[in-house]
């Protein structure tokens, strides 16, 4: 797939991000346009995570900047990012465990006022994951992790996202698993959901991706059309296993 | 696997450490309930009459509790400055509502009077614990444990020095403005003072277990006391919900000052440190973190302590610490997660 001619959403500028003394992340520059499904790939501790967490507000650049839809965010915290359209699926899950399914919905839903509103996306994200509307009670720590990590993308859902930034969401997955992951990656977009991607399983993320970026520690290494990438051969022989 | 192997072994096989310690943990147990049964068969009324001594303090002592587990389960801090924060609030409600208001004796005006002063000792108590996290506690949040926790000893001795400072170095006495009438049921006195205690607490800790449990914001709670960052990803401002659960907590503890400055009668600016223990060990008693633990644990320590004092057959006033700090280091041996705690293992 190819690049969207569409606006740019989220501009990520020359950031530079550390924990205390570590760089993690060094003058890095992408973009993500409307509707697109974008995919950051790369080894472990090449600055991926770090980076959508410094899109969150979790962390704050030290340089560079960051605009969503033409608007400064960089520096916001975190809620206030989640305010402004950016839901984050992040890594590990983080579910509330001690919650039940429901209740971590409800918080997805956390600045929504209007509750007729969010009872339409409730329906949505249970249609998306009926696994959820069985599980609708049961404590979240209790789930298995493919229903634990549904509940974590469910969640993010609930925030009505314009961009939805999914951190690893195949993680510990069983194959059959991945795959229903990966498909509902492309029923999210379609229902218009501009997605950022970051994933260890590359070759999926490549071929699901209109556009990629391959980070190599804390550097932009390469970039291009996700149908591309995943037929470059130097890109397969460093992360796609040869 | 080898996990699940192992834990499959080991309940086959009992260890005789594991074995003696479950065989004198009925052995305390019988003897406790012998104590208390043999008591109640001698004398069921003095029983009864001493129970409601008992729920009355435990009553204050779960307020005071309440604070401990909403801060601890929210920042897993052990705010050893809350039972001086009580104190401070009970010398608030004297100076406001003793002298500066005047009401020293009962009647109905002075009466409306303690609910207002109620009212500001609540508030009271939520600005200053407020402040205490804005100033101290909060640049320490990623900072090793241990430097928050001596930070709230070095608050603690700033309340008691502000307490010393307020009404000096010796009790004052209070003159309360609640009757001292006492009213018979069936045999039992139970005092004026045991109704309004009971009419106070017992709404207020239904309505912070209510706002815990029930509302927006008290989901934000629970949310940001599990998870930081993740609450953060779902919009909430989590140093607005720290704010929140620490003015909950300087609440409750207001509306515990009032209730002891009027109804046992004293202030001073050591207060805090003996019913702040009392109150910590109560919430460790039912599972520091866990709201209902800390209201059953306040009961406990109340119940206990008024069994040990006041039964015919008992150990006696002098014994009244040593018993309630028994008990709890027997719990911890026993069940090292409190009463309610939490002990089941979570998927990760």
């Amino acid at each position: 797939m190819a690049r969207l001619d569409t606006p740019v959403m989220l501009k990520v500028s020359d950031i530079t991000v550390g924990y205390g003394a570590i760089t993690a992340v060094k003058g890095l520059s992408f973009e993500v346009r409307e509707g697109e499904i974008v995919s950051l790939i790369g080894s472990n501790g090449a600055g991926k995570s770090t980076t959508l967490r410094t899109i969150s507000g979790l962390m704050h650049p030290k340089t560079g900047s960051i605009e969503f839809r033409g608007e400064k965010i960089d520096g916001m915290p975190g809620h206030e990012i989640v305010a402004k359209g950016i839901c984050h699926s992040p890594e590990g899950r983080r579910i509330f465990p001690r919650m039940s399914v429901d209740e971590n919905l409800d918080l997805g839903a956390y600045l929504r006022k209007d509750s007729a509103a969010v009872k339409e996306s409730r329906e949505r994200v249970l249609e998306l994951f009926p696994r959820l509307r069985e599980r609708i009670t049961q404590k979240a720590g209790t789930m298995s992790g493919g229903e634990q990590q549904m509940l974590a993308v469910g969640r993010a859902l609930m925030g009505e996202p314009k961009l939805l930034i999914m951190d690893e969401p195949s993680m510990g997955l069983a194959p059959v698993l991945v795959d229903l992951i990966f498909e509902t990656i492309e029923t999210i977009r379609k229902s218009g959901v501009t997605i950022l991607l970051v994933e260890q399983n590359a070759l999926a993320a490549l071929r699901i991706a209109d556009y990629a970026y391959v980070l190599e520690s804390g550097h932009l290494k390469l970039e291009g059309d996700g149908s591309k990438l995943a037929v470059d051969p130097a890109i397969a022989q460093a992360y796609l296993g040869g | 696997m080898t996990s699940v192997a192992t834990g499959i072994a080991r309940k086959k096989k009992i260890s005789l450490s594991e074995l003696l310690l479950r065989i004198s943990m009925f052995l305390v147990i019988g003897v406790i309930t012998y104590w208390l049964g043999f008591n109640l068969v001698i004398d069921p009324r003095a029983f009864l009459q001493v129970s409601i001594n008992g729920i009355n303090n435990g009553l204050l002592y779960a307020l005071i509790a309440l604070g401990y587990t909403l801060v601890y389960g929210i920042i897993e801090l052990i705010n050893f400055a809350h039972g001086d924060l009580f104190m401070l609030c009970s010398v608030f409600s004297f100076a406001i509502l003793t002298e500066l208001f005047g009401a020293k004796a009962p009647g109905a005006k002075n009466f409306a009077l303690l609910l207002v002063v109620l009212l500001l000792t609540m508030i009271f108590g939520a600005i200053v614990n407020v402040t205490i996290e804005r100033v101290a506690y909060r640049r320490l949040r990623n900072a090793p444990k241990l430097a928050p926790l001596i930070t709230a000893v070095g608050m603690s001795f700033v309340l008691q020095w502000i307490g010393l400072k307020w009404v000096g170095s010796v009790p004052v006495n209070v003159n309360t403005v609640l009757p001292a009438t006492k009213y018979q049921f069936a045999g039992l006195e139970v005092a004026f003072k045991t109704f309004v205690i009971f009419a106070v607490t017992i709404p207020i800790l239904i309505l912070f277990v209510f706002i815990v449990n029930k509302t927006r914001r008290g989901r934000a709670m629970r949310a940001t006391a599990q998870d930081k960052d993740a609450s953060r990803l779902m919009g909430i401002n989590v140093n607005q919900t720290i704010s929140f659960t620490f003015a909950i907590a300087g609440a409750a503890a207001g509306a515990a000052g009032i209730m002891w400055a009027q109804t046992i009668g004293t202030v001073s600016y050591n207060l805090g440190f003996q019913l702040g223990l009392i109150a910590f060990t109560s919430a460790v008693l039912g599972g520091v973190g866990n709201l209902y633990g800390a209201v059953l644990g306040g009961l406990i320590v109340g119940l206990i302590q008024a069994y040990n004092d006041g039964l015919t057959v008992g150990p006696g006033q002098r014994w009244s610490q040593t018993m309630v700090f028994t008990i709890l280091i027997l719990l911890m041996v026993y069940r090292p997660g409190g009463l309610l705690g939490q002990s089941s293992q979570e998927k990760v």
